[in-house]
């Protein structure tokens, strides 16, 4: 028997059809009927944020750590534009939340009533789809589409607008979930084409000089296994991009670390060097490309990727391959095994020995260990490179680590060694600062066992820091690192190399908080430490059974002048990057 | 390049803007743009003329065909194709100049579609560059008025665009 529902009941309903567990959001006038919808069940638990933007990323959190979507409620007017942010850090890194925001009702719709805005119109550029609901007895297919929508083909984020009427509890109807989705102008690709992959196979097996470039696209299709699988049997390099981290094993010895911008010597070498690219759920972006004329000069592309328009945008693909990127390296791996099994020697083992012999020098020579430009700060201050590798090692590189945006991130990114996918979470597209602790919170609710670490830096940790009052509230165990140089490092850094060290507006040291108190005042553990010494007795307790259930956070206050290196010559190749501190210099790319 | 492309459309409220809105995001130009509900009511059909070279040309098509509401997209000047644009010109008619205006659409094959004592208003089919020629042509004749509807086009032959 069909029941009987109010618009605002059918929303909840469907959203408990579709397994939600956690609903991050904000009540207001508008979300009234739905928040009365919520009070009246129990199986989705609503979580109170403290800002409706940290509510986008701890959906988004939850997504990435899950690969299941992420839900959002917030109200119309104010409520829908603080969502805005999250949207778009979702849209570039192609995660799935879905943002319900109320709407005023649709007799006053147009009429600049209380709390009204355009919220379809005002988030269009940034979702892959969005919904403005007309009537309530299209609610359930709409949320059905929605979360098939978000979470198929390349995934990405949803906005549903309700306005206030379609949820009146007084007008009920037949609720009725379809089970099925029918869209006749949406059909992701399921397969890559046969011929282009036997195209690709043929070409791996030939190069001389191979490097396989992965991106989120491994991370979210699913397709580390298989990435790893194509790797082993090839023996081929392998570097992953600030989004795909953890999508190749950080530790194996196949393994170049991250390239680009901030990427390894070795890797962004090899890239430069190649004759084959094998691209696979990456995008060419301009922080892994550098001057895309003078990228890799003598190197065939290949591209997987599951968006056709992602591919040849930046870089001519030579054979590109549209599909799911586990369908296709499944395929993949298969022919590669079929043909290694035939005749082993169909790669050119001396040409591939050769090559590692040159990834290796680069690697000795200048790799991220190659000196001992991390062992002391200046004065004998504290190396941010110290404390990522203090919460690795109390880790035992098994949490998920969220990050803000800035120096901190990239060290995040090029010590902490992931080895699996889904662990590393960061705003990579958009580079949201305030990103890290929500998303923390959104990895933590889904993972209520597993340690979560959130690397930030105090910049960033502030412009969402209200939130340690929500991890009161739902005693979240979250581990937070503040690596804090008092400064907006990495605005500071680009002044330091190209504004000949005018730090125009990136210091505000006479104006930070005590972290440690503030952490304190919100029932939170803190610890503050100046003394690469104390460190691993913190981690250890931090990380060990003593605060198991316990937010801790650590203000480590850190070198305040430290650089990242490697770092990309602005217009250069790939190959073209600052090592190390040189005073004077100043042609490194002018936007941050 | 000048590149005329089909484009069908669910026939739902904002998929329009959604068309629009990807051009200006990806910094795309719009030289004219027609769009009506096809004889499927289910469908609309936009005519889009745009340039780029085929680099951009292949983004544009890619971008447009992410957008969930866009069904099929087709670049009419890959292939034969027949384009036509309506217009609509109020020009001064009085005195010689009134013949003259006359003389002019017939020329073109024009209708005079409006007349009043100062005024006639001629209505013209045909390629845009034929438009553009008959403009040209009214030399010394004021024109008071132009209103052009865009660009439409169809394939020639046995090709459609259908789902
Ligand atoms: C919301 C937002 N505003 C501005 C920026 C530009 N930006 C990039 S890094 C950075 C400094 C970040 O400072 P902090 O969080 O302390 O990190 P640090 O670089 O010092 O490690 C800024 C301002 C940004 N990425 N996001
Ligand atoms: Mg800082």
């Amino acid at each position: 028997m069909t029941e009987r529902l109010s618009g605002g009941e059918m929303l909840i309903r469907a959203l408990q059809d579709e397994g939600v567990e956690y609903v991050f959001g904000y009540p207001g006038g508008a979300a009234l009927h739905i928040y009365d919808a919520v009070f009246k069940q129990q199986r989705i638990e609503h979580i109170l944020v403290r800002h409706e933007q940290a509510a986008t990323h701890m959906a988004d959190g939850y997504a990435r750590s899950t690969g299941k979507p992420g839900v959002v409620l917030v109200t119309s007017g104010p409520g829908a534009t603080n969502a805005i942010t999250g949207l778009a850090t979702a849209f570039m890194d192609s995660t799935p939340i879905i943002v319900i925001s109320a709407q005023v009702p649709n007799e006053v719709i147009g009429t600049d009533a209380f709390q009204e805005t355009d919220m379809v119109g005002v988030s269009r550029p940034v979702v892959k789809h969005s919904y403005m609901v007309k009537s309530a007895d299209e609610i359930p297919r709409i949320v059905k589409e929605a979360f098939y929508i978000a979470s198929s083909g390349r995934p990405g984020p949803i906005v549903i607008d309700i306005p206030k009427d379609t949820t009146d509890p007084n007008e009920t109807f037949d609720y009725d979930y379809p089970e099925t989705v029918s869209l006749r102008s949406y059909s992701p690709a399921t397969r890559g084409h046969g011929g282009q992959i036997r195209k690709a196979v043929a070409a791996l097996m030939r190069a001389k000089r191979p490097v396989i470039y992965t991106g989120g696209g491994i991370v979210q299709g699913e397709a580390g296994d298989m990435l790893t699988a194509i790797a082993r049997m090839l023996g081929y390099p392998v570097t992953n991009t600030l989004m795909g981290l953890g999508g190749y094993p950080g530790t194996d010895r196949q393994f170049l670390g991250m390239l680009g911008m901030h990427g390894t010597f070795e890797a962004n070498m090899a890239m430069h060097e190649a004759d084959l690219i094998f691209a696979a759920g990456a995008r060419f972006d301009d922080r892994v490309t550098n001057n895309p004329t003078k990228f890799a000069p003598d190197a065939k592309v290949i591209h997987v990727d599951i968006d056709p328009a992602a591919i040849s945008k930046i870089v001519n693909a030579d054979i590109p391959i549209v599909g799911p990127v586990s369908e296709v390296l499944t395929e993949m791996a298969r022919l590669i095994d079929a043909a290694l099994e035939e005749d082993p020697e169909r790669i050119d083992r001396a040409a591939i020995d050769a090559w590692w012999g040159r990834i290796d020098r680069w690697r000795r020579t200048h790799g991220l260990d190659h000196d001992q430009r991390h062992r002391a700060g200046t004065n004998g201050a504290m190396l941010p490179q110290h404390v990522i590798q203090a919460v690795y090692r109390a880790t035992q590189g098994e949490a998920y680590v969220t990050s803000d945006v800035g120096q901190h991130q990239m060290f995040a990114a090029q010590y902490y060694k992931f080895d699996a996918p889904r662990r590393w979470i960061n705003s990579g597209g958009l580079g949201t600062m305030g990103f890290g602790l929500p998303a923390a919170m959104g990895v933590q609710f889904a993972h209520p066992h597993d340690t979560v670490a959130c690397i930030t830096g105090e910049g960033s940790f502030m412009m969402n820091m209200q939130e340690l009052s929500t991890c009161m509230q739902y005693a979240l165990p979250i581990k937070i690192v503040n690596l804090n140089n008092q400064a907006l490092g990495m605005v500071k850094q680009w002044q330091d190399m190209q504004y000949g060290g005018r730090h125009s507006h990136s210091t505000y040291r006479d104006a930070l908080p005590d972290f440690k108190a503030l952490a304190e005042s919100f029932g939170h553990v803190a610890y503050r430490v100046d003394d690469v010494g104390e460190l691993d007795g913190v981690m250890a307790d931090t990380f060990g059974p003593k605060h198991k259930d316990d937010l801790v956070f650590i203000d480590a206050h850190i070198d305040p002048d430290e650089h990242v290196y490697p770092m990309a010559i602005k217009g250069g190749s790939m190959a073209d990057m600052v090592l190390e501190r040189e005073p004077g210099r100043d042609d490194i790319r002018e936007d941050v | 390049m000048r590149r005329l492309l089909a484009i069908l459309l669910e026939n739902e409220a904002g998929a329009l803007s959604r068309v629009v809105g990807l051009f200006a995001q990806r910094n795309y130009n719009i030289e004219t743009l027609t769009v009506a509900p096809t004889e499927d009511s289910t469908l609309s059909r936009v005519t889009l003329l745009t340039y780029g070279d085929a680099d951009r040309i292949e983004q544009i098509t890619k971008h447009l065909n992410r957008l969930i509401e866009v069904v099929k997209v087709v670049d009419l000047t890959d292939g034969d194709h027949i384009e036509r644009e309506i217009m609509l010109v109020k020009v001064r008619a009085v005195g010689e100049g009134r013949a003259e205006a006359k003389r002019m659409s017939d020329i073109f094959r024009g209708q005079i579609v409006d007349m009043t004592a100062d005024a006639y208003t001629v209505q013209l089919t045909g390629p845009s560059e034929k438009l553009d020629a008959f403009i040209a042509a009214l030399g010394d004749t004021t024109i008071l008025e132009v209103v052009r509807s865009g660009v439409s086009g169809i394939g020639r032959g046995e090709k459609i665009l259908s789902l």
